[in-house]
């Protein structure tokens, strides 16, 4: 298991290397001077050269992209261009924002997905069936930016009840359990968790049908066992699946979303991202899609072992 | 169970009621369009918003702009220096006599040594206070600065390095933090950025990245009138504009910059007021001089100019415009009696082109670069296809060369003669044109031809340096003004620019929102206005 363990981490590292080149070449190869945002549009030549200089771009790329990897090496992913702020810590903000909304979002959707999906598969073909599914159609099928916009017009423009914008009362410093806070975190919550809940919604209908249409349901029903009963064995067979396809969901969230993240000004990663694109500011851009990414690499990396631990077939494979 | 469930739903749904978003008294909260809060420590980023909301609150320049009055342009006015004098015999040397008894918010005395200090943070490079950032935001804004020493604790000497008559427009743009607080932060910028401290109105209390800052008012300040009456002013970054719409009319902000012209007839309806005003802006396309280029000839620039059907341009846009009358808006200290009207006249227009050489048989067909968004611009993409028709009436065939926003501002410093303008003959462009260097100067000076500066057309015309010079050599002002209305007059009446319109700054608020005057300025005054309760 650890002999699997290291060979599989030492197959990260060329990813990781991999991902970081990608990473850096995106941000610089797209048009646009990263110093235009930040200076005044009359900004002398001396000016420009100075800041080109004290940001390195004055170099050739390969030397800009190796002073960048060593340093991301020691910890350090530069000063963003706009707000001389550590990247570092601008991401780290930002991804615990994200992983704040991504997890809301998350139980929303497995909730609402779930009890949607049990529904219409127990009641296969009738009119509860129909509109349960054109529920979840709808949840992966809607664009999620319209319908944050739709819940803000309703919830908090025309019924005032709830906040339509920001991270909380103060900014999401000091956050805190309290409704103060929870109440912004609610529209972009639902918003987020449409996909998850049309998707979870779909998958446990499938599974419910099959298991309802297996001999062993017929058994238990032969056996005498109750309705309720017999829901409750589906829901077990049910309910690894389900949670499997929760975890690629929250996975999923958990990158952010530019959009929703940009309609209510969530301080999570996708708005540091869209931020980060409009200012052109290259450290923090390739920072945040580097953390990211890493992310969803060791992301993988652990779903491996995990998966390996629990089953040895997959090492063998 | 049901008659539970209800009284259940009903509590809930009564709770979110209850606990919705508060309105503080005395606490004005704004939503700006920045995508982060403006730069703290002095010398602002994020254009005339941030010298808007944390250069002119936080922090005083030696002269300030006269923020006071709506009905009339606004000009310079004594600040932290109460007057000033170019040497009679020597015209580069300033003296500046700077007021007495004024504290930084940490405390520490304003004095010469402090203005020397703020100096040496934007110029030289050598002193341990020398802040890139705020220089990069600085520096080219004071251009004509040779020298400078204090004299004694309250004068201060500014040499320039020609005579320069507009060095008080250039020091108004330069924010004064406090040396004291710097030491105080561990001589390190990020950490005054925090806990900043300037001499003006308002003090910076809280500052959460990205997301809000809050300013309280300075009750020691200099000027008693200006003395902020709020209790708190709030400043959100909201960039995107339907978010901000959303915001206001959610009550959780009581202003909002810029609203989107399609949301202004709604947000009138809901109740909400929308400020507007002229201010020194404008919307033109920079005409191309080099060799070749058709506007050489003034006969088609002329048509043109009289081809725009402004009024028309002012219905699409749902009012929120002022047409151009000239290359300053109307009414502006510096607008002079042009001669050529800038009036809708196809006939007159269409004579003109023939007189050129073109007619129906004969179209001038010619390529400009526009841009589909960015600061200032309006809404480009439906305003220069309205002006791309216009000219094809009078046989004018436009092709756009649409560009990233920040492409085209690279290409606005190249030149017009450079290989990234495509061969193009012009480009929409928007203008701050507050004083005399951004109004005038840097367009047509021929020195400031790229990569020297950014007269992006190559224009060169030695009359028109020689009223530039005079401009930078003339020191009583009101003869400088009216060397500055003689430039003017020579803008229009030469068709310089395709002068089209002027922005009219708007901003939507609440009508709780009492007491505020919108001068014609990018910057703004918030120390008189109030909450209704």
């Amino acid at each position: 298991m650890l002999a699997y363990t290291i060979k599989r981490f030492l197959y990260v590292l060329p990813v990781a290397l991999g991902v970081s080149l990608v990473c850096f070449l995106l941000v610089h190869i797209t048009p646009g001077d990263p110093l235009t945002a930040v200076l005044p549009v009359d900004a002398t030549a001396e000016t420009q050269a100075q800041m080109r200089a004290l940001y390195g771009f004055d170099k050739p790329l390969p030397v800009q992209y190796g002073l960048w990897i060593w340093r991301v090496l020691q910890g350090d992913l530069g000063a963003s261009i706009a707000t001389g702020r550590p990247v570092a810590t601008e991401v780290m903000n930002a991804v615990r924002n994200s992983i704040i909304l991504a997890t809301a979002a998350t139980c929303i959707g497995f909730a609402l997905g779930a009890l949607l999906g049990i529904i219409a598969g127990y009641f296969r073909g009738g009119w509860i069936d129909r509109a349960a599914s054109l529920i979840s159609v709808l949840g992966v099928s809607v664009p999620h930016y319209w319908l944050g916009m739709v819940l803000v017009i309703i919830f908090s423009v025309q019924l005032g009840w709830l906040p339509a914008t920001g991270g909380g009362p103060g900014g999401s410093a000091n956050r805190s359990l309290s409704w103060d806070y929870l109440q912004f975190l609610v529209l972009p919550a639902v918003t987020m968790s449409v996909i998850p809940m049309g998707i979870i919604a779909r998958t446990v209908k499938a599974l419910v049908g099959e298991i309802l249409s297996q001999e062993f349901v017929q058994a238990l029903a032969a056996k005498g066992l109750t309705e309720w009963g017999i829901f409750r064995h589906v829901l077990k067979n049910a309910a690894p699946t389900a949670f499997a396809v929760m975890g690629l969901q929250l996975g999923y969230l958990l990158g952010g979303s530019i959009l929703i993240e940009t309609v209510f000004s969530w301080p999570g990663t996708g708005f540091l991202l869209n931020a980060a694109i409009f200012q052109r500011d290259l450290p923090l851009l390739q920072g945040t899609i580097l953390v990211l990414a890493l992310f969803f690499v060791f992301l993988n990396l652990a779903v491996d072992v995990i998966q390996s631990a629990i089953d040895p077939r997959v090492q063998r494979a | 169970m049901r008659t539970s469930l209800l009284a259940a739903a009903l509590s809930v749904s009564t709770l979110i009621a209850a606990a919705g978003p508060t309105f503080a008294q005395g606490t004005l909260r704004i939503g700006m369009t920045a995508s982060d809060i403006p730069l703290t420590t002095g010398q602002t980023d994020n254009g005339g918003e941030g010298q808007r909301f944390l250069g002119f609150t936080a922090y005083d320049a030696l002269i300030n702009w006269d923020l006071s009055s709506a009905t009339k342009p606004s000009d310079l006015v004594p600040a932290l220096a109460t007057s000033w004098a170019v040497d009679a015999t020597d015209k580069t040397k300033w003296i500046f006599k700077l007021r007495e008894g004024v504290k930084f918010h940490d405390g520490s005395a304003f004095d010469a040594a402090a203005v020397v200090w703020n100096l040496d943070k934007l110029l030289s490079k050598d002193t341990p206070q020398f802040d890139p950032r705020q220089s990069a935001q600085g520096r080219s804004r004071i251009p004509a600065v040779a020298t400078y020493r204090a004299i004694d604790a309250l004068t201060l000497e500014i040499t320039t390095k020609t005579p320069d008559a507009t060095l008080p427009y250039q020091l108004a743009w330069i924010m004064i933090s406090s040396p004291a607080n710097w030491e105080k932060q561990g001589k390190n910028w990020d950490a005054v950025a925090k806990a900043p401290s300037g001499t003006g109105p308002w003090k910076i209390v809280n500052f959460v990245p990205r997301e809000r800052v809050e300013l309280v008012p300075n009750p020691d300040y200099w000027d008693k009138a200006r003395v902020p009456k709020l209790d708190r002013m709030v400043l959100v970054p909201l960039p995107e504009a339907n978010a901000r719409v959303a915001a206001l009319r959610s009550g959780q902000v009581d202003w909002i910059e810029a609203p989107a012209p399609d949301a202004v007839a709604s947000l009138k309806q809901a109740g909400f007021a929308i400020v507007t005003n002229a201010y020194p802006h404008n919307w033109t396309w920079h005409l191309s001089r080099a060799e070749g280029s058709p506007w050489n000839d003034i006969r088609v620039r002329k048509a043109a100019n009289l081809a725009i059907d402004r009024q028309g341009l002012k219905e699409l846009l749902s009012g929120m415009m002022i047409p151009a009358e000239g290359f300053f808006p109307p009414g502006h200290q510096w607008f002079g009696k042009p001669s050529f009207k800038l009036s809708l006249d196809v006939a007159a227009a269409k004579k003109l082109m023939a007189e050129a050489g073109y007619g129906p048989g004969k179209p001038l067909t010619t390529k400009i670069l526009i841009s589909a968004s960015g600061s200032g611009q309006m809404q480009p993409l439906p305003m220069n296809e309205f002006v791309q028709q216009n000219l094809a009436e009078i046989g004018i065939k436009i092709d756009f060369e649409v560009v990233e926003w920040n492409t085209l501002i690279n290409i606005w410093r190249a030149g017009a003669k450079h290989e990234s303008a495509r061969g193009a003959t012009g480009m929409n462009y928007t203008y701050f044109i507050q004083d005399p260097f951004t109004g005038f100067i840097r367009h047509l000076q021929c020195n400031l031809v790229p990569p020297a500066g950014t007269n992006w057309g190559l224009y060169c015309d030695p009359e028109m340096d020689a009223l530039f010079d005079k401009v930078r050599t003339t020191f009583d002002p009101k003869a400088q003004t009216a060397i500055l209305e003689k430039i003017h007059e020579k803008y229009v009446d030469e068709a310089l620019f395709l002068m089209v319109t002027h922005d009219v700054n708007p901003r939507a608020m609440s009508t709780k929102v009492k007491g505020f005057v919108q001068a014609q300025n990018w910057f703004q005054d918030f120390s008189q206005i109030t909450m209704a309760k």
